[in-house]
Parts: structure tokens; sequence; C-alpha cells
């Protein structure tokens, strides 16, 4: 049995708190993440994806229930304090990067992520070489761009750099807010095999949203279904191995 | 010529305001209207304590102080207080009025016979003019070698990525909230130390004469990325003390054409609309080449 890194128990998340439109978003949620667990999200609009992924990152603090790392009790720790540990690549790919500091200043911002930032020389010029070999690897030329502004990337290359910030430091929860939904197929492709590459080789836990049932079916381990603000299921093994899109389009058409 | 050079001295003096201001216009993005309070709060803090005797160096220091407490104030309000950024400088920027008549007692106070920065027996003896141009470059070169060492320490870097993508920042454990309170304060600090050195160099303090400066400031920014472009940060701060210079010579010609000086706020206020809109105009009346000296791209 794989320790929990990660676990939401009974989590429930208001709306227009103390109004007359108060409003449930999450109800009763119950997650538990394992080591090593690749998930994908799927969920209609306004299934409370975005909040589940709010709440796990401290950006909304849940009326109810409890947050743990590991066995650590952190329901009351703010985004901040929560990026010692948690990291995050976001849909739009001008939100993960400072558009007027270079590629290379972004990642060694990223290098002390959840690390207090001190009054020293901020030493750049040390981590060069280690930031040309990372970026090596990826195809994309973001390698020969290391001194260009962010601002100035193609989407693609900028989301690439999102996502190597964010698993630059290992977290030891990853989440992915369709963070490949604004770029077009094929470098969509490339950034789904590069997380998937990335995530195995680190061996890190992550969290990943997505519309498109293949992606769900066929990246990570474990794929839930997100709906009302529950999670209506959650496939692992051989039950999620057998099922095909079609499958998982009827469970959305069972939710209507 | 002592025209010229005096107007040189004068854009150096006023190119520590120019600086203080890029912090927060250019990197952090505020347009903070504190400014306008904190530039005679750094003349009559100084020139109370030169009234007093003491030391002309520690009287231009406290004067930096100063400002970072009015920086301080517009910060919380901001973040703590939840107070739009341009209000929350209002707010301070009109409380100073009263806390500078305060400092002053009354509405202006001459440095006539009082030791000033400008007194020691070095500057004295320079011809009339160059004591603020020598002394402005000292200023204006330790300013900003401080600056440039800060924006590349961690938490400079961390204060840049805040203004630049605050949610990103957020999101790899930046301060946001502390960042943006340490930018108002070091930018003001600047402000106020401009207003102690301009409080000297002139002779007096006025309660009246932060009216403008900030549209001061901004120029001395805006002529420098209008005449030197793209440039790394460092060089981005020597550019906006040459556009310091640079608008004491528009000034100047604008004065020599006859215009009067009462109209002066006026003229600045067209000049800076002049050159925020320069770009705007570059690109419809394409005078690209005519700029950059017909350089193809």
């Amino acid at each position: 049995m794989t320790e929990p890194v990660f676990t939401l128990s009974d989590i429930v998340t208001t709306v227009n708190t103390g109004t007359s439109e108060e409003q449930q978003i999450l109800k009763n949620l119950n997650l538990t993440i394992n080591k090593g667990d690749f998930i994908t999200v799927i969920g209609t609009n306004g299934a409370g994806k975005s909040t589940l992924f709010n709440t796990i990152a401290g950006n909304i603090k849940p009326a109810s229930g409890q947050i743990l790392l590991g066995t650590k009790n952190i329901t009351s720790e703010n985004d901040i304090k929560r990026t010692n540990y948690i990291s995050r690549v976001f849909q739009d790919p001008k939100m993960g990067t400072a558009p007027r500091m270079t590629v290379a200043e972004n990642l060694l911002l990223a290098l002390n992520r959840g690390r207090r930032r001190k009054f020293k020389p901020r030493h750049l010029k040390q981590q060069i070489a280690k930031f040309q070999e990372l970026t090596k690897q990826i195809p994309n030329g973001l390698s020969e761009h290391l001194n260009t502004p962010a601002g100035n990337l193609s989407g693609g290359q900028r989301q690439t750099l999102s996502f190597l910030m964010a698993t630059l430091v290992q977290p030891d929860l990853l989440l992915l807010d369709e963070h490949t939904a604004a770029l077009d197929p094929k470098t969509s492709q490339e950034l789904l095999k590069l997380t998937a590459k990335i995530v195995e080789q680190e061996q890190l836990s992550c969290l990943m949203i997505t519309h498109h049932l293949e992606d769900a079916l066929s990246y990570g381990n474990r794929t839930i279904v997100l709906n009302d603000g529950q999670i209506q299921s959650d496939l692992s093994g051989e039950a999620r191995a057998n099922l095909s899109t079609t499958d998982l389009l009827t469970y959305f058409n069972d939710l209507e | 010529m002592t025209i010229i050079v005096s107007a040189i001295g004068q854009g150096l003096l006023w190119g520590v305001l120019g600086l203080g201001l890029f912090l927060s216009f250019r990197i952090l993005d505020f347009p903070d209207m504190t400014v306008e309070g904190t530039f005679p709060m750094g003349a009559s803090v100084t020139v109370i304590c030169l009234v007093h005797g003491i030391n002309p160096l520690l009287a231009t220091l406290f004067a930096f102080l100063a400002g970072t407490l009015a920086g301080l104030a517009t910060g919380l309000l901001y973040t703590k207080g939840k107070i739009p950024i341009l209000l929350a400088g209002i707010l301070v920027m009109t409380s100073l009025y009263s806390i500078n008549l305060r400092i002053l007692t009354k509405a202006n106070v001459s440095l006539i016979g009082k030791d000033t920065i400008f007194s020691s027996h070095f500057l004295a003896s320079l011809p009339a003019s160059f004591d603020s141009v020598v002394l402005g470059v000292i200023l204006v070169v330790v300013s900003i070698c401080l600056l440039a060492f800060f924006l590349n320490t961690e938490l400079g870097q961390a204060f840049i990525a805040t203004g630049d993508n605050e949610k990103m920042a957020r999101s790899l454990g930046i301060q946001t909230d502390r960042m943006k309170i340490l930018g108002l304060m070091v930018s003001n600090g600047f402000i106020g130390l401009a207003g102690g050195l301009i409080a000297q160099n002139n002779g007096y303090a006025d309660i009246s004469m932060g009216i403008g400066t900030i549209v001061i400031g901004l120029a001395a920014i805006i002529i420098g990325e209008v005449v030197f472009g793209n440039l790394s940060l460092t060089a981005r701060l020597i550019a906006v003390v040459i556009g310091s210079i640079f608008y004491r010579f528009v000034i100047l010609i604008v004065l020599s054409l006859g215009f009067n000086a009462n109209d002066l706020k006026l003229i600045s206020a067209i000049i800076l609309a002049f050159c925020l809109m320069l770009p705007t105009l570059r690109k419809s009346l394409r005078l690209n080449t005519l700029f950059e000296g017909g350089r193809t791209k």
C-alpha cells in the first residue's frame, strides 16, 4: 500500500457566504492522492474543477473539511505558504511567466519556489549551464532563448517554460490546470508527452484537468470524474484500462 | 553656458526623483500619487533639520527616511486596507500636506545663512552651478549602483516579478504584498531624498513645491525611453537620469522662446503628454525612419 501524499476529506466550499445567494461548490468532497499518482480530472463546466484546484493550492479556504499533506494538517495555510510543496501550471501561457524577465530569470525565480528571497546577489550566471541543459531536452528552441524576455516567446514555448518552472524544484503535488488547452494540437501533444516523461522521471504526484477524453485516458494512472462538487467516479487499474472514450462520454451523458 | 550647466545640475538632482518614480511607475506599474506629498516632505524635513543645525548629510538622509515612511503608509493602505493604489496615494499625499505644514511650521522656510550639503569647501570652491553637477553626478552614480545591486538580488528579482506578473509571483511563493510595500518605501525614499536635495539647491522649502513633481518624474522616465528605446534594466536607470537632463533642456528652450515662467506647469504637462503620445504618433505618421536614423528593420 502506497502512502497518501495529499488528502482532502469532507471538503465543502461556498461562494457568496452569508447572503441569500450562498451556494456550495464542493460538496463533501473526498480525495486521496497517493505518491506517484498521475490523476486526470474531467468534468463539465461548473462541476468544480477549478474550485478543487484553488482549494488544494490554498487560494480558496474551505468552509469545512480537512486538507492533509502526508499527515500534516495544512487546512489553514495560505497559498503562498503552500508553494513550498505545491506547484501549478495555469491554462493561460501568460499566467505562468513574467513577460519582461528573461527565460533564465524566470527559471531562477522558480528555482527559489517557496523559499524566502534574501537580500543577496541572485547568482544567475552560475545556473546558466544547468538551465541550458534543462531546456535542451525539449526541441522547441527554448534553449537558444535563455536571454529572451518571456513575453517574446511563442505560446508553446511560454507554456513549456511554465511547466519547466513548476517542476524545476520537485513539488510534492503538481497541479496542471488544462495547461495545454491554449496550444495548437501539435504543440499540445508535445507538451503532454513532455509532461508524462517528466512526471514519470521525477515520480511526481500530479493532478491534470483536461477536456480531452482521449488524453484523460491515455495519460496518467487514474481518472476522476467530477460532477456537481463531488467525485462521481474514480477509475484506475483494469476498470480504467478497459474504458473507451465513448464509455467515458456516457458518464457525462448520464450526468445530464 | 552657465544656464546649460545649471540645467544639467538640475536634471541630475531631479534625476534622483525619476529613479524613485521608476520603481513604482515602471517596475510595479503603480500610478503612485504619494510622490506629490513625499517630495515636499523630504524638503521640509531637510530644511528644518538644517535650520536646527543638524549635519547636512544627516539632514539629507532624514529626507530619505521620511520618504520611506510615506511609502509605507501608502503601501499599507493598498495591501492591507485594500484601497486602490491611486486613491491610497492621493490619501497619503493629501494628509502629507498637513504633516508638511507641521514640520515646516509655516508655508516657506529659507536656508539663508545655514550650512547645506552644498556648503562643503570643495563644492563651494567650484564655479557657479558646477556644485550641483558634481554633487548630482556623485548622488546619481551611487543611487544607480545601489538600485542596480538591489534589483539583481533575490529580493530585487522577486520585486520585479511581483510587478511583472503578480499571480505567477504568488504561485512561486513570493510575498507579493511585502514586495509592493518594499517597492513603495524605496521609491518614496528616493523621492524624499530628491526633495531634500532640491530644497538645499534652491535655498528654501515651500509647502507647495510638490505640485507637478509626478509630471517631472514621469517626463524623465518617458523621455529616456523615447530617446533610448529598449535597454537592459541598469541602462534604463541611466536613461531616466539622462531623460531628466533632456527635460531641463526642453524647459530651457521653451523659456528662451519667450514663454512665461508662470505657464511652466502647463508646458510640463504638454511636454509629457506629447512624449506619451509619441509612440502612437510615430506609428500613424510613419516617423520611424526619421527617429531611428533610417535604420531598416
